[in-house]
């Protein structure tokens, strides 16, 4: 990696220890949004919560924390070390010029005692906080509302089963900015209006857009948009959002409730006012009720995003437009403008039809973000599907059970959509574990129906 | 549905003439106008990206181009009074009832409570 040089300042990152995977591509994309490139330096660990980063401004370390639902907080670094020692050489080293500004008369401050994986007594955090006496601070103390906060941070490690007497690393800085991972909880889905039994969970909806690069006045589009839970995260970055769904009933917020205690959809349970419930419905474009793998767009028109989780027929079914005598057995649904009745859609062809329509429709640079599911057993790298046009950036694992898995994909277009690329086929072998749809399905759920068949066993005993 | 949405759709009809299925027409029995805030930022960058002529005969035919002009100005980017009225076309006109007909084949897609059924039976693809 990288030696920090001229410019770049050291920053301390604070992770949540969750959704470790998808936490890389998050912060990378985000300082990539603000014009900034990752370097983190070499005894930062990535499964750690603890990181330390090269930027550029400080204004860049506030940008990524405008977005990111992954980190907690971010600290100018003023001194690290394995020891109390090292720590202390370390901020001995630091330049006296660049902390005088933050700890002159005028300013009142607080100093904050944060352990990982290991609570202080109110004494020993004291302790610490003495132990800095050697700092130059001229202000005075206000707990309550101070000017600048400073952090002293220890890290016990990951294992809560063997957490060590002395602290494996220390940290001591000034804190700049939050994150956003108040937003997991005010755009919780049990509190939302409009959901359905797949909706995405809020946290894991905001990564989506962030992966995907979203920014302000953007266009992002969703073509398995459902109840649009995935539009919520990217109008909130300042996006403008759209999407389409074969289901008419879903779009237009009708049927049965997705909630236990709630029999039928409301009046008013639409993605619209979905938006409007957070203040967003400047940014609604429009929901239509279309088949994703037909081309509704006009050539030429092109999106900056493409943020979707398909159908892959596990949770929700798989569907596109079926023929006239499918239609046919399908008639208990009387709605006069519904045609609509999908076959059975299998999962090389979403795939192949998704990769090829963002390859089409994004601008240069735009990114597709969706979730791939995976039998793990038969998992390789190559099965992630590929087309010329499109870079795969990242590929995030999130385990559903011992034998199944779903992987978030990120991929980048970097080349124009070309005629040659029209005909583009993706590779057999790529494709071969999606080809059969039910033979997927079937090793999908083998765990599941091996353990019914185990009950239904022992239970006749 | 929004002129926006309206300026990036076409028909998809089997047998449309290659660039035939845009711009779909729009035949409205219901057309409201909300607010949306103004944003000049987006507005201006939406401006090169729609079919322009698309836009004002679409506008022309609900009734609510005002003065848009038949050509984009030059340097519309920094003309509030100009792209208030793109922004309105754009993002406040909605069509909520209606009808969006293909013009080539003359397949009809409808408009309810405001959102467009694009789909087709396979026999039409």
């Amino acid at each position: 990696m990288a030696l920090p040089c001229a410019g770049l300042a050291r920053y301390l990152l604070l992770l949540a220890q969750e959704n470790l995977e998808f936490r890389l591509p998050e912060i990378k994309s985000l300082i990539f949004l603000n014009g900034g490139q990752f370097i983190c330096q070499q005894e930062s660990k990535l499964n750690s919560p603890f990181w330390i980063l090269s930027l550029l401004s400080e204004e860049m370390a506030r940008g990524l924390m405008k977005r990111t639902v992954c980190a907690k907080s971010i600290f100018e670094l003023w001194g690290n070390g394995r020891s109390v020692e090292e720590l202390h050489s370390s901020l001995k080293k630091y330049p006296v010029e660049k902390m005088e500004p933050y700890l002159r008369s005028n300013f009142t401050y607080k100093i904050k005692v944060h352990a990982f994986n290991k609570t202080l007594t109110q004494q020993e955090k004291l302790e610490r906080i003495d132990s800095l006496e050697f700092l130059p601070f001229k202000g005075k103390v206000n707990l309550k509302k101070p000017d600048h906060i400073f952090w002293f941070l220890e890290d016990y490690g990951t294992d809560p089963n063997n957490i060590p007497e002395q602290p494996f690393h220390l940290y001591f800085g000034r804190w700049i900015a939050n994150g956003q991972r108040d937003l997991i909880e005010s755009y919780s889905v049990k509190r939302r209006h409009f959901i359905g039994n797949t909706s995405m969970d809020a946290c894991l909806a905001f990564i989506m857009a962030n992966h995907g690069k979203v920014k302000t006045n953007d266009v992002v589009f969703d073509p398995f948009v459902g109840t649009g839970g995935l539009l919520i995260a990217s109008a909130h970055f300042g996006a403008y959002v759209c999407g389409t769904d074969i289901d008419y009933s879903t779009v237009h917020g009708l049927g049965k409730a997705s909630r236990k205690n709630q029999k039928w959809r409301g009046p008013d349970e639409n993605i619209r006012a979905n938006l409007r419930q957070y203040g967003l419905e400047n940014c609604y474009l429009d929901v239509l009720v279309s088949d994703a793998s037909k081309p509704i767009w006009r050539k030429g028109m092109k999106f900056d995003a493409i943020i979707t989780d398909p159908p892959y027929g596990i949770r929700e079914a798989t569907r596109r437009t079926g023929s006239q005598k499918e239609m046919a057995k399908e008639t208990e649904r009387g709605t006069e403008n519904h045609i609509s009745i999908s076959s059975n859609y299998h999962l090389s062809d979403i795939l192949f039809d998704l990769l090829k329509f963002a390859a089409e429709y994004l601008v240069i640079g735009g990114r597709l973000v969706y979730w791939l599911p995976v039998y793990k057993p038969e998992y390789t790298e190559e099965i992630i599907p590929q087309h010329p046009c499109l870079k795969l950036i990242s590929n995030c694992e999130q385990t559903l059970s011992s034998h199944t898995s779903r992987h978030l994909i990120t991929m980048e277009k970097v080349k124009e959509f070309e005629d040659e690329d029209q005909y583009f086929h993706i590779l057999e072998s790529q494709y071969l574990s999606y080809k059969s749809h039910n033979s997927f399905r079937e090793k999908y759920f083998s765990g599941v129906t091996k353990r019914i068949a185990k009950e239904e066993k022992d239970n006749q005993k | 549905m929004k002129l926006l949405t309206h300026n990036m759709l076409t028909s998809h009809v089997r047998g449309v003439r290659p660039g035939g299925g845009f711009p779909l027409r729009i035949k409205a029995t219901e057309v409201k106008v909300n607010n949306v805030d103004f944003n000049q930022e987006f507005t201006a960058r939406m401006v090169p990206k729609v079919e322009w002529g698309a836009l004002v005969e679409a506008a022309e035919s609900l009734g609510h181009r005002g003065d848009l002009p038949s050509e984009p100005i030059p340097d519309y980017e920094s003309n509030e009074d100009f792209l208030r009225k793109v922004h309105h076309v754009l993002m406040e006109v909605e069509v909520v009832e209606g009808m969006l007909k293909c013009p080539d084949t003359g397949r009809e897609f409808p408009i309810t409570k405001g959102i467009p059924n694009m789909l087709l039976s396979e026999e039409e693809t």
